[in-house]
């Protein structure tokens, strides 16, 4: 028998919410790199670079996230012939899907910085990677940021997707506990809740490092 | 001394530089003038590569700087730029802007770094303001600050692309001094300018362009008072 009880709710909403929270933060980081390495190959003069990340762009782009999760879960296991966790599949498919969307957001930061920044820095010398890292990436970054917390807020609430590869993040951890007691507007109310508090944390830290950044 | 032997450039169908042979002798100060679109500016960043000469010869120091193998980052750590719309960097203060390249390119410690770009600013007027960011200062200081952050770098040769035109016409004359007073040290310079006054009293030669070519090159007595081209004349006879 369940605790039926506010605080009974909470161990199990607590560590689905903890999953949520490592997957979001996990997928962000990966994501992240991702996106820096697709959206230099979407800059870069090689044609094929720039074929390879476009059809990367269009397939996430295209096709449903949950869908995508499906895909991942089931093609690992029947590519590779190993066995993978919900979890481990999971967390691949929301980095691959945060990764083309954090491409399309670093490219445009990137274009977004005056042309003359670039070739100040060139005509001092340095080469064109250490202009992009001493000069154009830090300008970006402050561009981007507002849209980063907004990629993050999207990932944060996609996750819950995970929920049909069996995956117990915070949304499944609901479904668990209604699934017995068929409390099920107490339990969702929970879980809205605790959504909006992972949310708003993450706002308020991105805006701290704007403020940050802006000085 | 930089030479340049039949220079061409073309931006898609559009040729901009149709040959252009010029000499630039060590010391020298050469102002470049001409209508806007007669390729002054393109051919000024043929000089550093930022728009790479199609083809021609080029050479700085005996050096030449087109065809393969070419070390082009090496090439500009001795040619100086200044840019029409100043192009300092927006996330360093302006004592940042001056001593990133010698700190990272020319292997100088920050501290003989700092020191060396105070001296600069000393130079440029702006001693006070080593600690500000470049959104804070005028066009004037910002240009100011960009030919130190140039000359922080020893170049060899100055390249000035219309330094004064995007300035609000109070600062032109501070930016202007500076530049004088550069060249009165001995800098190769190339200046393309549209201040014909100023032009005629720095420079040492001064080479008309037109439609992608150097249509007269002469001393700025000889262009100013007694041009011998049909075209400088015309051109003269609008911006006297």
């Amino acid at each position: 028998m369940i605790d039926s009880s506010w605080i009974g709710y909470l161990p199990t909403l607590l560590a689905g919410a903890s999953l949520t929270i490592v997957v979001t933060i996990i997928s962000m980081l990966f994501g992240t790199v991702i996106g820096v390495i697709v959206a230099l190959m979407k800059l870069s003069s090689s044609r094929v670079a720039r074929a390879i990340a476009s059809i990367y762009g269009t397939l996430i782009r295209g096709l449903p996230l949950l869908v995508q999760i499906l895909l991942v879960y089931f093609a690992i296991p029947a590519i590779t012939g190993l066995r993978v966790s919900g979890v481990a599949a999971g967390t691949v498919a929301m980095t691959l899907f945060t990764g083309a969307f954090m491409a399309e957001i670093i490219r445009s930061g990137i274009q977004s910085i005056d042309k003359g920044q670039y070739e100040a820095c060139r005509s001092i010398g340095f080469s064109h990677w250490a202009t992009m890292r001493l000069v154009i990436c830090p300008q970006a970054f402050r561009v981007i940021l507002p849209s980063i917390a907004n990629q993050f807020s999207i990932t944060l609430k996609d996750t819950s997707l995970l929920s049909v590869i069996g995956v117990v993040e915070l949304t499944m951890a609901g479904q668990t506990i209604y699934a017995l007691n068929f409390d099920t507007i107490r339990v969702l109310a929970l879980v809205g809740i605790m959504y909006l508090i992972i949310y708003l944390v993450a706002e308020q830290f991105s805006g701290w490092v704007e403020r940050r950044l802006a000085r | 001394m930089i030479e340049a032997k039949g220079i061409c450039k073309a931006f898609g169908a559009l040729q901009v530089l149709k040959g252009i042979d010029l000499k630039i002798e060590t010391g020298e100060v050469t102002c470049l003038i001409g209508a806007s679109g007669s390729g002054k500016s393109t051919f000024l960043r043929c000089l550093n590569g930022l728009d790479p000469a199609d083809s021609g010869e080029l050479s700085v120091e005996g050096m030449p700087m087109l065809g393969k193998g070419v070390d082009i980052d090496r090439i500009r750590q001795r040619i100086g730029m200044v840019f029409q719309h100043f192009n300092l960097f927006n996330n360093m203060t302006v004592l940042q802007n001056i001593t990133i390249g010698p700190i990272k390119l020319r292997g100088k410690s920050p501290d003989e770094a700092r020191a060396e770009a105070i001296a600069l600013l000393k130079l440029v007027g702006l001693a006070d303001r080593t600690e500000a960011m470049p959104r804070m200062l005028s066009g004037g200081q910002k240009q100011r600050v960009a030919i130190a952050r140039a000359l922080a770098m020893a170049p060899e040769v100055m390249l000035f692309d219309e330094p004064t035109s995007a300035l609000d016409p109070e600062m032109v004359r501070e930016v202007l001094d500076v530049i004088r007073d550069v060249a009165t040290r001995g800098m190769t310079m190339v200046i393309v300018t549209h201040e014909m006054g100023f032009a005629r009293e720095i420079a040492d030669r001064v080479a008309f362009m037109h439609q992608g070519k150097v249509h007269e090159v002469g001393t700025p007595e000889q262009i100013f008072s007694n041009p011998r081209e049909e075209r400088t004349r015309e051109f003269l006879s609008k911006v006297l």
